[in-house]
């Protein structure tokens, strides 16, 4: 268990060695850095998409994927990939009708994540007594990742890596350019749907550290983040991925000395981040002028 | 797929009695066509006749109803790595964070599946340089470091032809490159697709809705309308005679005094007009 009442040394070494005593911090550190790095590719590509919405709804539908996966008395794991992964096939199983097909998926998306939050609140009736692990399903806690629970998410984020790497360029392809990749023979509505339940896994993984309502601060703020900074595809890409593994770092340590949730510091911090970066950006060019006129 | 399967000296694109059909709608049938290597082609007619189908069925994307179409001496689709595409804009959003380069590269190696390791540096630096070539082709290599949702239209179209010839096709299929750009970057794709065309000895099928811009260039004009087309010279073509007998009913061509063309009388909105021009064209009238 946690000290009663930990005080940062303000020695950083000292500090991470007092962490990494506890078994819990360790696994805590390994879950978040699989689930950030995961988080930072496939959250790239969804903000590069224009999926947020999907996303959004996606880590919603992990909410009664966990409680409904408690309610029948089974790992909340299984819940989260279950429902997610089930979640994003159905969106992408979705008939196409030609141009208006992003306008389609806005609705279908919106009635699968109405409908599951109204599960997850039956399941949560149903489940009496329940009440505390609810704060933790919406907002995340760094309490009991289990050795298995790791394991599992490393798994899926290799698989889901891997994936990713043999269909990256065109994924990318047949993400900014649609009819000129199909016209080139990409299979761009296969593409789509391996996209969505890739996107799925990676909320599945992230609810189970920052609870469903906090997913975006991992799936979007550091790919928006590393977009920001740079238009260089493979720049941002590795950018995206180093400010997803900081920010969690960040927030697990300092969640570890303070006695408030851990989804606030990783979402504050990755918010700091995107705020300061669209600060330089804007600031950039003004000083490059001051500097040429001095 | 092979470069060798080439192009005869024949037709680069041949239709013979195809017939387009979408959504249970004839658009139009008994179209025959040749396009000969190097041959700069417009495709003109009201909106809505069927002409960017036609770019669908020379693509694969699309079957024909009815008729055989023949693309570089095989099916439609089979020889699309030698046939570069413009569709129809498409405008970048200003938020998408990509520069204009890593769309042109696209088209050189979006289709390719895994990472792009183990290449070894030689081949990587020819595409590198290809790209680069490609870009001063069209001369954008001023902006092509800038994310391209931030460019302007012309400067948009420019890199998407410079992605659509980075392959060295034998086809170039643009579907209408000039619409939503200003009056000098009009003249100025226009001139360059018709540099390319000459220099690089590229077929070029260029779907239109106003003539004027491309008219000096061309080679031929093939014209979509009631659900038919003729094909010829534009001065064949673009005449009151021959639009009068595509129409079924009296459209009348008149020739402004610095040679643009207006046709006038139309019974759907006009297709090859220049509402810029109306002085000019009082003029003429």
């Amino acid at each position: 268990m946690p000290p009663a009442d930990p005080v940062a040394s303000w020695n950083l070494l000292t500090d991470v060695q007092e962490l990494w005593s506890f078994p819990f911090m360790v696994n805590a550190f390994r879950a978040g850095t699989i689930v950030a790095v995961l988080t930072g590719v496939i959250g790239w590509f969804m903000v590069l998409r224009k999926q947020s919405f999907v996303g959004h709804s996606l880590a919603m539908v992990s909410f009664p994927g966990a409680a409904g996966a408690t309610l029948i008395g089974v790992s909340t794991v299984y819940g989260y990939f279950g429902f997610c992964i089930a979640a994003a096939l159905v969106i992408a199983a979705r008939p196409r009708g030609g141009s208006g097909g992003h306008a389609e998926e806005s609705a279908i998306t919106g009635t699968v994540q109405a409908f599951a939050l109204a599960c997850g609140f039956l399941f949560i009736a149903l489940y009496k007594g329940f009440l505390d692990g609810v704060t933790a399903l919406l907002f995340g806690s760094l309490l009991g990742v289990t050795d298995t629970q790791v394991l599992i998410l490393l798994i899926v984020a290799v698989l889901a890596l891997g994936t990713l790497a043999v269909i990256g360029r065109p994924l990318l392809f047949a993400s900014i350019d649609p009819d000129v990749a199909a016209a080139r023979g990409v299979p761009t509505r296969a593409l789509a749907a391996v996209f969505l339940v890739l996107l799925g896994a990676a909320v599945a993984e992230a609810s189970q550290l920052t609870g469903a309502l906090l997913v975006f601060a991992l799936l979007v703020m550091p790919a928006a983040t590393a977009q920001v900074l740079t238009a260089r595809p493979m720049r941002s890409l590795v950018l995206s991925v180093v400010i997803g593994v900081v920010v969690t770092w960040f927030g697990l340590g300092v969640a570890f000395y303070l006695p408030y949730p851990i989804g606030f510091f990783v979402t504050t911090f990755a918010f700091v981040l995107y705020v300061l970066a669209n600060a330089i950006k804007l600031g950039v060019p003004k000083l490059r002028m001051s500097w040429s006129a001095a | 797929m092979t470069t060798t399967t080439a192009v005869g000296t024949r037709s680069v694109i041949s239709l013979e009695d195809v017939a387009a059909r979408v959504g249970g709608r004839t658009l139009w049938s008994g179209v025959d066509l040749d396009i000969a290597p190097g041959e700069f082609v417009a495709i003109l007619g009201p909106n809505g006749v069927g002409k960017s189908t036609l770019i669908k069925i020379i693509l694969g994307l699309l079957p024909a109803a009815a008729g055989t179409v023949s693309v570089l001496g095989a099916q439609p689709g089979h020889h699309n790595q030698l046939v570069g595409y413009l569709p129809q804009r498409r405008s970048f959003d200003p938020s998408l964070r990509i520069r204009g380069v890593d769309v042109v590269r696209l088209g050189l190696d979006g289709d390719r599946w895994g990472l792009p390791i183990g290449f070894g540096r030689a081949r990587r630096k020819t595409e590198r340089a290809r790209v680069d070539e490609v870009i001063e082709l069209v001369g954008a290599s001023a902006y092509a470091q800038r994310p391209i949702g931030q460019l302007s239209g012309g400067e948009q179209q420019r890199l998407l032809i410079a992605q659509a010839l980075v392959k060295r096709p034998s086809v170039l299929l643009l579907d209408e490159p000039l619409d939503s750009l200003d009056l000098p970057n009009q003249s100025g794709v226009a001139a360059l697709v018709s540099q390319i065309c000459r220099q690089e000895q590229v077929s070029v099928l260029m779907v239109a809705h106003d003539v004027n811009p491309i008219l000096s260039y061309l080679d031929r004009v093939v014209y979509f309308a009631h659900g038919a087309a003729i094909s010829g010279t534009p001065a064949e073509v673009i005449t009151s005679k021959t639009l009068s007998g595509l129409y079924g009913a009296p459209v009348e061509v008149l020739t402004t005094s610095d040679g643009r063309l207006v046709v006038v009388g139309t019974p759907e909105a006009p297709a090859v007009h220049s509402d810029r021009h109306d002085r000019s064209a009082d003029a003429a009238g």
